[in-house]
Order: C-alpha cells, then sequence, then structure tokens
C-alpha cells in the first residue's frame, strides 16, 4: 500500500540499465561504430548536426548511437552539448558562392553557367527496395564523375538581378542577433527568423512549407538553385590582422524564385526564399526557403491571408522539436496534485448539478492506514 | 544515471552547477530584475540543458545559478522528495554542484519545487525556486506573447476577470483549481505555477522565491513579504481548498492530500503530498508515544 511514489530512485537506475541493454540489442549482432554510422547513415548526422545547431559529424554519429536512431533524442543530446561549450569567436560569413558543389541544379533556366550537377541525390532513383545491399552487396562502382569542378558557380538569381526582375538582396553589415544567447522576441526580423528556421523541425518545416503551397497562404516557388558542397569557414585572428581558413563545412542552400505581382510599395518582381542547412539537407532547405519567404509578406507590403505558414509567432514558437518534445513528453511526470485539485472540483460540481448518483461510494470510503 | 561527462571531452569537468559563469550571470541580472518587478516576468535567454523542456529546465537554471558550494538542497515534486522527477534534479545537483541533499524542510537553504508550496512555513534565509510551464497567466485567453505583453503593460486584465466570472456564471464557482491566478503587489497578475490553490495563501512568505519557466525564457520572482491577492470577487471570495479528510499516515487536517486508489474495488485512502511534513508528524508522533511510556 502506498508504494505509488516510493522507490524511485531504485526504479530510475534499474530503467537506465535496462536501456543500455535494449540500446546493444543482440550482443550476437557485432556492435555498431561511430564511424559506420558516421559514414553509412551520413542524412541522419546531417539532420542532427542541423537540427542540434553543432556541426560535428562524430558527435552527432555518436549521439544517434545512445539514442538508439531516435533522432529528435540525438538532436537533443548534441544541443545539451553544445550548451557546455566555450565561445571563441564568430567566424567570418561563410561565402556559398565560393562552395566546390556537388550539386547543383536549378529549375528556372535549363542551362546556365557552371552546368546542372545532379550529384548524389535520390530524385532519379526507382524506389525498389535492393535486395542486394541485404546480401552484402558488392563494392560500388567508382562513380563516374567528372574530376572534381572546384570553379566557383555564379548564383543563378544574379542573371535575374541583372535585369531588376528579382528583388535586391541588400547587404548588411549588422550583426547578427543571436537566438542562443538572447530569448527570442516578437515580432522577430528575418535574419532572427532564418536562425530559428535553421534550427528548426524537418518535419514541421515541411508541413508549414507543404500547407503554403497547397493554399494556406500561397508560395509556390521555382526552385532558382539548389546548391550543396563543402565552404571554407573562415576567422579573423586578431594577431594576423586578417582571416585564415579554421575548416570547412558542407552546407546545403536553397534559393527560390517567387511570383510576386507587385504591391503599394514594391513594384512587379520576383522576390527570394532562402533556405541555408548544415550538411546535405535538401528538404529542410527548400522547406525554409518556403516558409521564409511566406513570412515576408509584411516587409513585402501583401495582404495577409491568415495562413499559419504566415505566422511568424505561430510558427517560430513551435518549430523547435527539443521545446516541443520536451513540453509534450512532460505529462508523462506525475501530475497528482493537480489532477486531486480537479478531482475535487469536479467532484463538488457534480454534487451541486445533482448528477452525482451515488455520493456514498468512492471518495468518501476510506481505509485505516 | 551514466556519466554526463561526454566522451569527446572526457576528462574535462563541468563548472559548479553546469552552467558556464557567463550563464549563471545573464541568468543573476534577471533574477535581480524579477526581485526589482514582483510578479513581472523577465526574458532571459534560457539554456538547453541536459533534461528536456518541460522537465524543470527553468527551475534548475534559477537552482544553478542560486547555489552556492555551501547551500544545501532539497527538490521535490507534487510535495515528495521521492518521485522520480524530483530525484532526477537531486541527483543532477549532487553531481555537478556537489551540494548538500535533504529531505527535511528546515534544513535546506534552497527547495526546488514542481507543483507544491512545502506546508512547513519557511524562513528569511531559505529559497523557493519553482519550475513553470507556462509563466504567462493569459497565454489561454491570449495566445500571443506580443499581446500578452501589451495587456501586462496597460495592466489590462479585464479579460482575466471575465473568464472568471463567466466561471461563476456557469458553474456557481471560479474553476480554476490549480495555477489559480494571483495579483502581486497590485500591479502584475502572476501565475503560481500549477501548484493547487490550497497552495496560494502560502505564497505571501517571508522566504525568497523565484520562478522559472525554461522553454518559454522567463523568470519571475516574489521577494519575501511580497503582497499576493488570489483574484476573486466580493461575494465570490477566493477560498483554498484541499480534500476533506485528515491524513490517513499522520492524521494531519491542514495539509494537502493526495488521493491514492489501494485496491481493486477503488478504495481511497488520502494522505499527505508533502512527504516530508507527514514524516516528521509521524516521528513526533511515535516519539510522543515512547515518552508517555516511559
Amino acid at each position: 500500500m502506498y508504494v505509488a511514489v516510493k522507490g524511485g530512485e531504485r526504479a530510475i537506475d534499474n530503467a537506465h540499465d535496462w536501456l543500455a541493454e535494449e540500446r546493444r540489442g543482440d550482443p550476437d549482432v557485432p556492435e555498431l561504430s561511430v564511424a559506420q554510422i558516421r559514414e553509412q547513415m551520413t542524412l541522419a548526422v546531417n539532420r542532427v548536426m542541423a537540427e542540434g545547431s553543432l556541426y560535428d559529424p562524430d558527435l552527432a554519429a555518436l549521439a544517434i548511437k545512445q539514442a538508439r536512431g531516435d533522432l529528435i533524442e540525438a538532436i537533443f543530446l548534441v544541443r545539451a552539448f553544445r550548451t557546455t561549450l566555450p565561445r571563441f569567436g564568430a567566424s567570418t560569413p561563410v561565402d556559398t558562392g565560393t562552395m566546390r558543389c556537388d550539386r547543383r541544379i536549378s529549375a528556372t533556366f535549363k542551362d546556365a553557367p557552371g552546368g546542372q550537377v545532379l550529384g548524389p541525390t535520390f530524385d532519379y532513383t526507382h524506389r525498389l527496395v535492393d535486395f542486394m545491399l541485404e546480401a552484402g552487396g558488392e563494392k560500388p562502382k567508382a562513380a563516374a564523375r567528372a574530376a572534381r569542378d572546384t570553379a566557383p558557380k555564379p548564383r543563378i538569381t544574379e542573371y535575374l538581378g541583372r535585369d531588376g526582375l528579382i528583388e535586391d538582396e541588400v547587404p548588411s553589415e549588422a550583426e547578427p542577433p543571436d537566438m542562443t544567447r538572447t530569448p527570442m522576441a516578437h515580432p522577430a526580423e528575418r535574419p532572427l527568423r532564418l536562425q530559428a528556421l535553421a534550427r528548426g523541425d524537418e518535419g514541421f518545416l515541411l508541413g508549414m512549407a507543404y500547407s503554403t503551397q497547397r493554399g494556406y497562404g500561397r508560395t509556390h516557388p521555382f526552385v532558382g538553385e539548389l546548391r550543396i558542397g563543402p565552404v571554407a569557414v573562415e576567422m579573423d585572428v586578431p594577431e594576423l590582422g586578417f582571416a585564415v581558413e579554421i575548416g570547412e563545412v558542407v552546407l546545403t542552400e536553397c534559393e527560390t524564385v517567387n511570383q510576386f505581382a507587385g504591391s503599394r510599395t514594391e513594384p512587379p518582381q520576383f522576390t527570394r526564399g532562402y533556405g541555408l542547412v548544415f550538411g546535405q539537407s535538401e528538404r529542410k532547405a527548400i522547406s525554409m526557403s518556403l516558409v521564409d519567404r511566406s513570412l515576408r509578406w509584411e516587409e513585402l507590403g501583401e495582404e495577409p491571408a491568415g495562413a499559419p505558414a504566415q505566422d511568424a509567432e505561430f510558427v517560430l514558437s513551435h518549430a523547435d522539436n527539443i521545446q516541443a518534445t520536451g513540453f509534450l513528453e512532460h505529462i508523462k511526470l506525475p501530475h497528482y496534485v493537480d489532477f486531486q485539485s480537479e478531482l475535487e472540483l469536479v467532484r463538488r460540481l457534480r454534487r451541486e448539478a445533482g448528477a452525482d448518483a451515488n455520493p456514498s461510494t468512492g471518495p468518501d470510503a476510506e481505509v485505516a492506514p | 544515471m551514466d556519466d554526463l561527462r561526454p566522451v569527446a571531452t572526457a576528462g574535462q569537468s563541468y563548472t559548479f552547477g553546469y552552467l558556464d559563469d557567463q550563464t549563471k550571470r545573464m541568468i543573476r541580472r534577471a533574477l535581480l530584475k524579477a526581485v526589482a518587478i514582483p510578479g513581472y516576468q523577465v526574458p532571459f535567454a534560457s539554456r538547453e540543458m541536459p533534461m528536456p523542456y518541460g522537465w524543470g529546465t527553468g527551475g534548475v537554471q534559477v537552482t544553478a545559478a542560486c547555489l552556492t558550494p555551501e547551500d544545501c538542497l532539497k527538490v521535490i515534486d507534487q510535495g515528495a522528495d521521492d518521485t522520480t522527477n524530483a530525484v532526477s534534479i537531486r541527483k543532477f545537483f549532487e553531481r555537478v554542484a556537489g551540494v548538500a541533499t535533504t529531505e527535511r524542510t528546515p534544513e535546506a537553504s534552497v527547495i526546488q519545487t514542481r507543483h507544491r508550496v512545502p506546508e512547513t512555513p519557511l524562513r528569511e534565509d531559505q529559497i523557493l525556486v519553482y519550475q513553470v510551464p507556462i509563466p504567462e497567466p493569459l497565454r489561454f485567453l491570449e495566445p500571443r506573447e506580443t499581446e500578452a505583453r501589451k495587456m501586462h503593460a496597460l495592466e489590462e486584465y479585464g479579460l482575466m476577470h471575465v473568464k472568471l466570472y463567466e466561471d461563476i456564471a456557469r458553474h456557481g464557482h471560479i474553476a480554476t483549481s490549480y495555477a489559480y491566478p494571483v495579483k502581486v503587489e497590485g500591479r502584475y497578475v502572476m501565475d503560481p505555477s500549477p501548484i493547487p490553490k490550497f497552495d496560494n495563501p502560502k505564497l505571501e512568505s517571508p522566504a525568497l522565491q523565484l520562478f522559472g519557466a525554461g522553454r518559454e525564457q522567463r523568470i519571475y520572482a516574489l521577494p519575501p513579504h511580497t503582497r499576493v491577492v488570489s483574484l476573486d470577487f466580493e461575494d465570490h471570495p477566493f477560498e483554498p481548498s484541499k480534500a476533506d479528510h485528515p491524513c490517513a499516515l499522520c492524521g494531519a487536517e491542514d495539509s494537502y492530500l493526495d488521493e491514492v486508489i489501494t485496491d481493486d474495488s477503488g478504495t481511497r485512502m488520502y494522505v499527505c503530498s508533502d512527504t516530508d511534513y507527514c514524516a516528521t508528524r509521524r516521528d513526533q508522533i511515535a516519539t510522543t508515544a515512547t515518552g508517555d511510556r516511559a
């Protein structure tokens, strides 16, 4: 009797032991190495880095292993680790124009300087389960890849910009806000919005972007350009007086070109949506650029359609899967105190409404200690 | 629990209380502002903690920013020291701060709580830290943060009174039994976190009370002896309520009770939700009984 709240400490320890056992699975099956996950589960690793806001493939792979493949749990591990990291400074903005593109496509022009590079994509695969992989497969043929073209490729939107057909992206030297160091304040300016979207949940952004395509708001843009590849990260070193390359990161960048009939304040021209994500994360980058464009209605002087994806406070408050999953799952925690007070209220209201058919049973029946 | 230290930096240890000093300073600044404007929700740059949002990250950050190595910490959830999440948070601070912990309310200098105020009256040298899920008392009347902040700024609380009035019109009572809104020093309407309204009178306390909402990035405070009034109407005065029973274990008639189902036919027993209060009373009863016999 009265054991419900007792033994919490031992229960937690036992649960953790069991969890560790389940994570390992059948010990007769060889254990996964972090390197295997990093090399063969790359897109999962990329997602964990993107939404964990930390570029570290080894750490992300380890987190996936520890989380038993639950990517949101892995993202959580990375985020919690990230909090504890010291900050030595900020890099100079990465120049995606100098990206060594593994993939670079445009849906707006059949061909353009720099060419279309399909790269490693699922796009035109037939989704047939490949049982060869199960059988151990065979060594993949070295892809017939032209010698890597390291020449920077011009941006497609530049060609539209020259004729004034697309809005100017006005450069700014302003220091962007840091949402991990400053509390979110609404209304959020575009740099802050983009930052929140970049770490937002892929599924949430996909749903939001999809809703604008289907008519809740109106965004059905063209993919002006999607490029994926490594870019150099440079940092100013005060002792040297110039920026030096400290490493590189793989990024996915998406620029969409959107129809725009003009408004009272802006002439008719194409407008931009922008997405930038760590790793190869195309779905996320495209979703992000649609949602970015959708949230820009106010600055472009558009009439709001009242769509969820146009509501910056709604989108930004609910895009973070670590916040969302924590709050959602906290309802598993004990709530008996609040439930007790609700029980009493409902009993009282029912008694007064004459609904309590048999008030003598239930609450008043009591046992001795 | 597993070792918190990440493998990648094995050997490197965390600073006292887990948070780095910059973060603690940021939180302390928010706390000072919160104490200076009782009941006002101060935005703060909440950090990602190694426990999930909604599980006490706000309270944990406030506690981490308040703790000194000499402190003695008590952690309760639902009034009890041995509920799973209280155990987990207490263990966290044992590991990352190495402070002494206790289950005895009078021995603690810092008490982190979820959903209850201890029955034992608090003293001036104690700090009570609340875990807060939704700090905004107006949230379910006006979900937009931008609007809610405006309403606070203009002291425009009509909507809240209308809601309470509608409750009375519909049910004959104010149908809020926990997280019952209060007005602080005649200015800000505040959510006392989901404590049962039975605990609302204890909000006027000699102890410093701090409220941390991690996911929502807000901190607020009740300095000692702040005037805290539960919202009501003259003809429908606020009444704290609890199950109309004594505790089945210690016989207390003044403490908040949990209802426990004890068998398949649904028999109930009522016991103190504050486990320390209940155990202390039972000890006293046992001591008195022994003393009588001697």
